[in-house]
């Protein structure tokens, strides 16, 4: 294993961090350089829409401590956007007039919030959530009375929505499609979570169309389609992301809906590495298909296992997908990709906590997905991914039974 | 000076390898039941974002929080890496006629 290679970082979050944190914990030696455009020191995204904002003088989280990367004698270079990638001569150039030299490099630049594209959208302040001037800034207009407008139901939007309804503002949500979350969550939790929220007051509109978005006088204006006008104080807008390649695709590399990189997340170039948000890797557990996943341990997951690609090991990357959520005191947590999906097992229910194992055609569990308070379904959950990532064969009537405790199964 | 032995629970109110929450004048705590009948006690909340350790899974030494997989060795309270890095502290325990007691 070479210990000493430079390896030079692009990026300053999770999976950048953890690359470099888990380089050192396996005791490389070389240089290590962490380059990006962030001016602050990189820290934790999930409490941003959160947290972070019912909690007015809560500083951001750094992740691996405030000393961490310090202390592993890692070098970050804040405020310091790469721009280009000198792939013969093996250098990073910054925008600051610096240029980096790496053995190997690694790509972990994330992704960005996707701009609202509407007639009028560029006319009107428009927020998104992605970094933490962006939270600073809803800090300031998630007050009572704003009415806040909040465009798209996604992870991001909804949990705002829970935010901004704790914080006493008066909120809207709209979706185009037909229910909320209907990319990654299975349509009973999804309609739970949809009922809460109606439930806090929040006026959820789905299949829904916004036309435009226009000032008048001091207020914003959003046209439906159908022709229902609503007024806002204020709009965020949670319509996706999308992956930072502009790196990548400059230095010629493979570009599908994220930077293109194999099962042990090398790109076509050698020396060049991919982790986090901003790639479309090749995963060893659902056939070799290629997949861009957006989600906070994933992207510590791919940034780990880039190190050790980095370090000349060979193994594929096969961890399991998995992500929560927080809205109000409502935990959801889905492990696994349930594509395989052959048949569903309910445990338990709205009220106790309610869990779906999605089982395969020969009876493997290849999906939980939970939805109750932490302390309800969070032991469950985890029990659960362990054996989502066995894909272990177990009887249904288990499953269903909430009576039976679920760890006995870890020891079968 | 200052310590003293505090009754918690009894024994048998804690399966093996398991943990219960212990609430205390305001303080929340962890204890803990190891599979070979050993009882620990830690700070109740992980270090990393305020969560019930108590809602978590024991699996060996290891206590792990249910929200975001931070794993502490339920021993020494030794966080065991990302995305914790600070210590729980621990409390010495005892068993008196059944009843666990923690020194606090």
């Amino acid at each position: 294993m070479p210990l000493n290679d430079t390896i030079v970082i692009i990026g300053l979050g999770e999976a950048g961090v953890a690359a470099a944190l888990e380089l050192r914990a396996c005791g490389h030696e070389g240089a290590i350089t962490m380059v990006g455009a962030e001016t602050e020191a990189p820290y934790e995204r999930p409490p941003l829409s959160k947290a972070f904002l019912l909690e007015p003088t809560m500083p951001p989280t750094p992740i691996g401590g405030a000393a961490g990367l310090e202390a592993a004698g890692i070098a970050v270079h804040r405020g310091c956007t790469a721009l280009r990638l000198a792939r013969p001569s093996k250098q990073v150039i910054c925008a600051d007039g610096t240029s980096h030299h790496y053995d190997k490099v690694l790509i972990a630049t994330g992704a960005r919030a996707r701009r609202l594209r509407l007639p009028g959208s560029n006319d009107v302040p428009v927020h998104y959530l992605r970094s933490v001037d962006d939270a600073i800034a809803l800090r300031g207009i998630l007050s009572p009375p704003a009415r806040i407008g909040i465009i798209g139901a996604g992870f991001i939007g909804l949990e705002l929505a829970a935010s901004a309804r704790k914080l006493g503002c008066e909120v809207a949500v709209f979706e185009l499609a037909p229910r909320i979350l209907a990319r990654a969550v299975p349509e009973d939790l999804a309609h739970l979570i949809a009922q809460r929220h109606i439930s806090e007051g929040v006026n959820l509109m789905t299949g829904v169309a916004l036309t435009d978005v226009a000032r008048t006088g001091s207020a914003l204006q959003v046209t439906l389609a159908d022709g229902r006008v609503f007024a806002f104080d204020h709009l965020i807008a949670g319509v996706g992301a999308e992956p930072e390649t502009q790196l990548a695709a400059d230095a010629g590399l493979a570009i599908t809906n994220g930077i293109e990189v194999d099962e042990r997340l090398q790109t076509s170039d050698p020396a060049i590495f991919a982790a986090g948000d901003c790639c479309a890797f090749l995963h060893g557990r659902y056939d070799n298909q290629r997949l861009r996943l957006e989600s906070w341990r994933h992207a510590q997951a791919q940034g780990r296992h880039a190190a050790h690609s980095m370090a000349g090991e060979t193994a594929p990357f096969t961890a399991l997908p998995w992500f929560w959520s927080d809205q109000y005191d409502l935990h959801l947590q889905i492990c696994g990709l349930n594509m395989h999906k052959a048949q569903q097992v309910r445990r338990g229910s709205p009220g106790e906590g309610l869990i779906l194992f999605d089982l395969d055609a020969a009876g493997r569990l290849v999906c939980a997905s939970g939805l109750g308070t932490i302390s309800k379904i969070g032991r469950d959950m985890r029990i659960a991914e362990m054996l989502v990532e066995r894909a272990a064969i177990i009887d249904p009537a288990v499953l269903a039974d909430s009576g039976r405790p679920l760890k006995a199964l870890l020891r079968t | 000076m200052g310590e003293t032995w505090i009754d918690a629970c009894a024994f048998s109110d804690i399966e093996p390898e398991d943990v219960k929450r212990f609430d205390h004048q305001g303080r929340t705590f962890a204890l803990y039941r190891t599979e070979d009948d050993a009882v620990y006690a830690t700070d109740g909340l992980c270090s990393h974002e305020q969560v019930h350790l108590a809602d978590g899974l024991v699996m060996g030494h290891i206590i792990e929080c249910p929200k975001h997989n931070g794993r502490f060795d339920l021993r020494t309270g030794a966080a065991k890496g990302a995305p914790v890095c600070i210590d729980l502290k621990t409390y010495p325990t005892r068993l008196v006629d059944g009843r666990i007691q923690i020194c606090l």
